[in-house]
């Protein structure tokens, strides 16, 4: 199970599906709540679509190829940007902190190692917490609730738990 | 290696198991047609497809496509290669259909190189996808759908590749890397130039253990060195490159006059450590501006007469020092 599946979370995530007043309201107030922590620990470029916590907390969009699926050809003996030398390359800090810091999980540190879809460039500037909690990073339509979730919310059948 | 229909003639030399050979056609900074067809023609016999660069180190040259529809007019076989600097994912699309109208069927993903070292480092970037964004959205429409998902009819069959660098930080991750390109449909891929053997072997002994040399067609960068001043620069000041001592010394130990010569006889040798290495199924000259050299490359290393696609027949055993896959 994803964390964004455990119960309360889900829960949230339906509510806020089903009501886009409150949405709009948190997308306010988080939106600029999250950016300045993220901006100011980890250099957010607020993408929408957070990849931190996959990359041992080292933000891909700071790359300067925006490469969202590991480090290009050009990364430098010392592991160094090719482009801005004086800089670490993010993706060579990413690989070593996802698998070695201590507190991450150890489905975070498989992430690496998984192909990631190209940026929703329509998230851009939106508040990536809410997006994950409304399944929008995850390619849910934006403005619409989900409607086979709720269909089968209504009639939990045996079909839903065959699923899983 | 899963058997498809051939995309292409260098598809079906791979799926003949012939060692390949690709080579290198860097497009002219003008719109000359001449420079692409004398270089095709210096190409054609001794490798079996060639690379068009596209805007190779972010200096503005002839578009790539532009290039490849001349060399598909001389009867030789190229490889374009798409970087997603330039270009987002609206461009790329119409730009590969259109590719494929010329008559194009082979394509290389690249993230490309950043404008900063470029000749335009004033340009605004847009790397709206990466090399592995780029060859999913290319395999998807070879199986016939756009990337929103919309069909497309008839679809346009490429072969697929990509690149890898063993020779760059973090160097554990890299055969990891290497399957997630497999995993988003490359079919053969070119590495970086190899100078440094023993790191490339353990690089391929990972690759092997993963099982990619069983996905895809991996081919074995080399190149030719000009003189001990260009091998001292490119271990020094490439980013991304590694260049054994051994190379270096044998060239500062040759006279001037021999440098030519002694640099196409290290890359032979190195051709040769290839054709030892499990997983490789042929190799790919980059001959930086330096086509001349690619058949005395290729002579040298006995690799002709190069088999003509149209000639094979059925898959045949594969020739000594190729890989059965």
């Amino acid at each position: 199970m994803k964390w964004f599946e455990f119960g309360p979370i889900a829960w949230a995530r339906d509510f806020l599906n089903t009501h886009p007043k409150a949405e709009k309201f948190l997308d306010v107030i988080g939106l600029p709540a999250e950016a300045v922590v993220k901006k100011t620990i980890f250099g957010c470029q607020s993408c929408g679509q957070c990849l931190l916590h996959e990359n041992g907390m080292t933000c891909p969009m700071r790359c300067p190829k925006n490469s969202r699926n590991g480090p290009c050809g050009g990364v430098r003996a010392n592991g160094h940007c090719e482009v801005y030398p004086e800089r670490w390359c993010v993706w060579y800090r990413a690989y070593y902190r996802s698998q070695t810091m201590p507190l991450l999980p150890g489905e975070w540190r498989k992430d690496m190692f998984r192909v990631h879809p190209a940026v929703n460039w329509e998230l851009i500037n939106t508040s990536s917490l809410l997006n994950e909690l409304t399944g929008r990073a995850h390619g849910v339509s934006p403005q619409k609730p989900d409607e086979k979730k709720l269909a089968a919310e209504k009639k939990p059948a045996a079909g839903d738990a065959a699923k899983k | 290696m899963e058997t498809i229909e051939p995309r292409s003639n260098l598809h079906k030399l791979f799926q003949a198991g012939v060692f390949v050979v690709t080579s290198e056609v860097g497009p002219p900074k003008s719109g000359d047609a001449a420079v692409i067809h004398k270089k095709a023609k210096l190409l054609k016999d001794a490798s079996d497809a060639a690379n068009i660069t596209d805007n190779q180190t972010a200096i503005v040259r002839m578009s790539s496509i532009a290039a490849a529809s001349m060399t598909v007019q001389d009867g030789f076989e190229p490889v374009i290669q798409v970087t997603c600097r330039d270009r987002n994912r609206i461009a790329i699309q119409s730009d590969l259909l259109g590719a494929y109208a010329l008559g194009v069927r082979n394509v290389l993903c690249l993230t490309g190189d950043h404008m900063r070292w470029g000749n335009h480092p004033q340009a605004r970037k847009v790397y709206d996808l990466d090399s592995i964004n780029l060859i999913s959205i290319v395999r998807g429409m070879d199986a016939g759908k756009f990337q929103n998902g919309e069909e497309i009819k008839p679809a346009p069959k490429f072969f697929v590749g990509g690149v890898e660098n063993p020779f760059a930080p973090p160097y554990e991750f890299r055969p990891f890397r290497l399957k997630k390109k497999a995993e988003a449909g490359a079919q053969f891929i070119q590495t970086q130039m190899i100078f440094n053997v023993d790191r490339f072997k353990e690089f391929m002994k990972q690759v092997v253990d993963l099982g990619l040399h069983e996905k895809m067609y991996i081919l074995a960068g080399v190149g030719p060195l000009k003189s001990p001043g260009m091998a001292r620069y490119m271990r020094d000041s490439v980013a991304g490159m590694e260049v054994s001592p051994e190379w270096v010394t044998r060239m500062e130990k040759t006279p001037k006059e021999k440098w030519k010569d002694e640099g196409i006889n290290v890359c032979v040798e190195i051709i040769q450590r290839m054709r030892e290495i499990p997983g490789i199924a042929g190799v790919h000259i980059m001959s930086i501006e330096w086509e001349e050299a690619v058949p005395t490359i290729v002579e040298r290393a006995g690799l002709l007469p190069r088999p003509k696609a149209d000639q094979l027949s059925a898959p045949q055993p594969a020739p000594a020092g190729a890989v059965a896959g």
